[in-house]
């Protein structure tokens, strides 16, 4: 199944996962102490993320930590700081527009 | 005088709310979204211009534009209306276009949700609300993944961008 970064921000669990990361990289143990849900459940919000790319994995000896991907978080930025400014230029050009009505 | 413009995307929801007032009386702004001149003239950010092809203002009816680019590059923009309330309301849904302006029948989907309002002092406030079908509408965009023909992609919308 093809996963996207909404889908990574579309729970809120994966959202409260996401702002732990950004603090730093943490164990799932490490982030599953943050929640009530099992570890299991919060295992697979992890998964969730690392398939959507939000996440990426860092081994460290016998540990596995997760770390925010930075790169693929700004691509929600970046498109939307686009659309924003398309619709601040249409704005401006209607206003030009209305004031010659 | 401001024109309190909001941007405000809710991506959780799949939804950006869109507002904005214009120094102008709802009759004159309700004009400029609905007729085909006068929407022309300021839908596409400059140096793209826009050209309908189809503007049928019913329930039911398309809106068919497309952005042109400097080199003739066209942009296919596909709406339906979905409710209007002369006036005060339209609500359209968006759909994805090939390169002839055909809509993508199993494409992705958005619906726009646009109110206007008489404010004080012979304003205008108009509020939209964008909301995306699923996740992999937006992703789409961000990707880039409608390529030539279809619609305004990231790359498209900076390169138009770092023009003005």
């Amino acid at each position: 199944m093809r996963r996207d970064i909404y889908q990574a921000i579309a729970d809120p669990t994966r959202r409260a996962i996401l702002m732990l990361l950004t603090v730093g990289a943490l164990t799932p143990n490490a982030i599953a102490e943050h929640f009530d849900s099992s570890r299991q459940a919060v295992s697979k919000h992890i998964q969730i993320l690392a398939e959507c790319g939000a996440v990426d994995q860092d081994q460290r000896g016998r540990e596995i930590y997760y770390q925010l991907n930075i790169e693929k978080m700004k691509e929600i930025d970046r498109w939307m700081e686009a659309f924003r400014k398309m619709w601040e230029t249409r704005f401006d050009q209607l206003d030009n527009l209305l004031n010659d009505l | 005088m401001t024109n309190k413009f909001v941007f405000e995307p809710d991506l959780a929801a799949k939804k950006i709310y869109i507002s904005r007032e214009f120094n102008a009386s709802i009759e004159k702004v309700w004009r400029a979204w609905t007729e085909p001149d006068l929407i022309e003239k300021w839908i596409a950010p400059k140096p793209w211009t826009a050209e309908t092809k189809i503007l049928d203002f019913t329930v039911g009816g398309v809106w068919l534009y497309a952005m042109v680019g400097t080199e003739g590059h066209k942009h296919w923009v596909y709406a339906e209306f979905t409710a209007i309330e002369i006036g005060s309301a339209i609500s359209t849904l968006g759909m994805f276009c090939d390169g002839d302006g055909n809509p993508v029948a199993n494409g992705p989907k958005s619906y726009r949700d646009t109110k206007f309002l008489s404010i004080e002092g012979n304003r205008t406030k108009v509020d939209s609300v964008i909301t995306f079908e699923e996740e992999s509408t937006i992703q789409m965009f961000v990707e880039g993944g409608f390529k030539e023909g279809t619609t305004m992609t990231l790359n498209q919308l900076e390169e138009l961008l770092a023009s003005e």
